[in-house]
């Protein structure tokens, strides 16, 4: 950054972001820089700061699913037919068979245990949704900067691009696509194929919309004083683009990263519940939902699995509008 | 005005030129990237159960051999002028706009479409309604009375709607108002009834899903108009019209309002739209049967016709209402038309 604020130990640092440490020794005034100040801020925020811990909870949760079933579940794929009342197909306990085995009880008709599954889901749901961010991230980061630095025909060309994207019918595509690849294809097959399938199907249709905001980013910072200082002492667009330009930019792309994440994880669960996703046996929390649909007599099939993408989605949401706040305070929301 | 309407149309049709394209691709090029021989596409116009010389046969007199510009050629020229069919029991005329014959049930894909698309209209315009009025309302007032406890109560809710997948809502209203209730009413959702046949009862098996769908969109527009309005009430016009002497009620609908529903047009025109192109997930959860409903029973069955004629359907829609949108724009606001 060009963080104008790094300037130490002097009168001007009195703002109220500085901290006065000690009775006004001679050293008692640092400086900050903006990553610190926005650190702070963040950390004043108590929402956004529980948005966060719930998100690295549940990465930790995604990483250990193994250590976790076996401690607290069974293996996500083993039937428990013992569970089930063969004549309703729904648990034979009440309360779903939620019981000191089975934490959130068990599904019906093969009485898998639905904790472990809602467990193993958040695996799929957080790689999906992390992967896809990061394709659309970059796509659009590099087409953003490109089509604002440059301007003139290669604008156009990417803007116009972006509108076509952004009026696509998405869902109604991306549901087509994922319906026509065949099981094995790429060299890939099964969960490995629908996985990677799945990454490029959403990372592909969502990068318009951080494009969008790169490229209007770098529209105005193009213009700027520092810009024209750099090109004077003879930078060349390389240099201008990944050292004085880019670096401005990581507060935006932080930020839309973040919030891009939650609409990623909706987006892959849609899949899932429409049954082009991931194939089952393999947990996934749409897929869950849309096996829910047949047995609404039992309600916690629907409520662990929706719950826990409800959750998901508000931390990330929460967490990204925390980040917003304290790394653009100007932003009204 | 005249040059600007022009040029939009332009734009629109060349929109629709490249989403025929790249639909075309997705059904006809994809799947030969990913290892499909012409001979194994053509097997699905015939039934899996055909041998291989039949196979063969039905892909040279389908012309899956020919080159893909060729085959993308003729299913354009099907949806303009219709086209003749032959699956090897007689040529079958279909007329335009042709989106060719459904692979299961041999019947012309286009009426099917038409068929359905009432449902999903009635969805989407009772919805549209509700989320508008409920959404832009609560936007307004939440901004007026900035961090009162309405405005952080209507924020929290809004923040859990745009969390909430329909598939959720959906299934968990179904659960609480119409299979598990305990005055045990009739399901309304899980049916549709034909306005022209009974209105009360279109509109009560509709209820339902139009406050899940109007719910999680008025969320959103909730969020956004908040935003917008706070912006536009912070600017220096609005100080002018209060120092004038204005009434605040003029102040706030007429110069305040008015300024930051403009964006929410450009987003409403996009999400109309794309729901007039099949609302996939809510008529999955309610089993309405849509055109959204249609092209995911379509996918699973593999029946490709099917499903890019709803592509192509949908994508029109989008275009039309973002076109639409445009034009309203260079109505209401003259600074567009010179642009």
């Amino acid at each position: 950054m060009t963080a104008p604020l790094d300037v130490s130990g002097t009168e001007l640092q009195a703002a109220p972001e500085a901290v006065v440490e000690g009775a006004g020794g001679a050293k008692a005034i640092q400086g900050r820089s903006l990553g610190q100040i926005a650190w702070m801020r963040l950390k004043r925020d108590k929402v956004a700061m529980a948005g966060a811990i719930f998100v690295i909870f549940l990465i930790l949760v995604a990483i250990f699913a193994p250590v976790i079933t076996g401690l607290l579940g069974h293996p996500p794929n083993e039937f428990h037919q013992d569970m089930i009342n063969p004549e309703t197909m729904g648990p034979k306990a009440s309360w779903g068979g939620i019981n000191k085995d089975f934490l959130f009880g068990v599904e019906p008709v093969n009485g898998r245990d639905l904790f472990s599954r809602v467990v193993y889901g958040a695996r799929i749901s957080l790689l999906i949704a992390f992967f896809a961010t990061m394709l659309s991230v970059v796509i659009g980061t590099v087409l953003g900067v490109v089509a604002g630095y440059f301007g003139g025909w290669t604008d156009m060309i990417i803007s116009r691009a972006m509108d076509v994207f952004l009026a696509f019918p998405l869902l109604v595509f991306a549901i087509a696509l994922a319906g026509v690849i065949p099981d094995k294809a790429f060299g890939l097959e099964g969960d490995t194929l629908r996985i990677v399938l799945l990454v490029f199907i959403i990372g592909f249709f969502s990068w318009p919309y951080i494009g969008r905001i790169i490229r209007g980013q770098t529209l105005s910072l193009r213009e700027r004083e520092f810009v024209d200082a750099a090109r004077s002492l003879g930078a060349r667009g390389p240099y201008i683009l990944f050292r004085e330009i880019l670096p401005n930019l990581v507060a935006p792309i932080l930020i839309y990263s973040t919030l891009l994440i939650p609409t990623n994880v909706l987006f892959e669960a849609a899949l899932s519940f429409l049954g082009v996703g991931i194939r089952p046996p393999t947990a996934t929390w749409g897929g869950m939902l849309s096996d829910a649909v047949h047995f609404y007599t039992v309600p916690h099939f629907m409520f662990f699995p929706g719950m826990a993408i409800f959750l998901t989605v508000l931390a990330f949401n929460l967490f990204g509008d925390g980040l917003r706040d304290a790394l653009d305070p100007r932003s009204s929301r | 005005m005249v040059t600007y309407l022009i040029r939009r149309l332009i734009g629109a049709v060349v929109m629709l030129a490249v989403v025929s394209m790249v639909t075309f691709s997705i059904f006809f090029v994809v799947p030969r990237w990913a290892g499909a021989t012409p001979v194994d596409m053509a097997t699905r116009y015939v039934g899996r159960t055909a041998s291989a010389e039949m196979a063969q046969v039905a892909a040279q007199r389908l012309g899956f051999l020919d080159p893909v510009i060729v085959q993308y050629g003729r299913w354009v020229k099907a949806i303009f002028v219709g086209a003749d069919y032959d699956y090897g029991a007689g040529v079958e005329h279909c007329s335009a706009p042709c989106f060719g014959y459904s692979f299961l049930s041999r019947l012309p894909v286009w009426p099917d479409m038409l068929d359905r698309l009432p449902v999903t209209a009635s969805l989407a315009i009772g919805a549209a309604v509700i989320w508008l009025i409920a959404g832009v309302a609560t936007g307004v007032l939440s901004a007026l009375k900035r961090g009162s406890f309405f405005d952080r109560a209507a924020m929290s809710v809004a923040l859990a709607g745009v969390s909430l997948p329909i598939f959720f809502t959906g299934l968990v209203s179904l659960v609480v108002f119409s299979y598990g209730n305990p005055f045990r009413v009739t399901a309304p959702g899980s049916t549709y009834t034909p306005f022209e046949q009974n209105p009360a009862t279109w509109a009560y098996n509709l209820l339902l899903p139009w406050i899940t769908l109007a719910f999680l969109y008025a969320a959103g527009y909730a969020r956004l108009t908040r935003a917008g309005m706070l912006e536009t009430m912070g600017e220096d016009y609005i100080r002018t019209a209060r120092a004038k002497g204005l009434p605040e009620r003029s102040v706030v609908v007429r110069h305040g309002l008015r300024a930051a529903l403009t964006p929410i047009i450009t987003i409403f025109g996009l999400d109309f739209g794309l729901l007039l192109g099949g609302a996939v997930l809510t008529e999955s959860t309610f089993s309405l049967p849509g055109i959204g409903k249609y092209a995911i029973d379509a996918i699973i069955a593999n029946d490709l016709p099917k499903v890019m004629g709803v592509t192509m359907l949908a994508a029109f829609f989008v275009v039309f209402a973002s076109l639409i949108v445009d034009l309203l724009y260079a109505v209401v606001d003259p600074r567009v038309r010179l642009s």
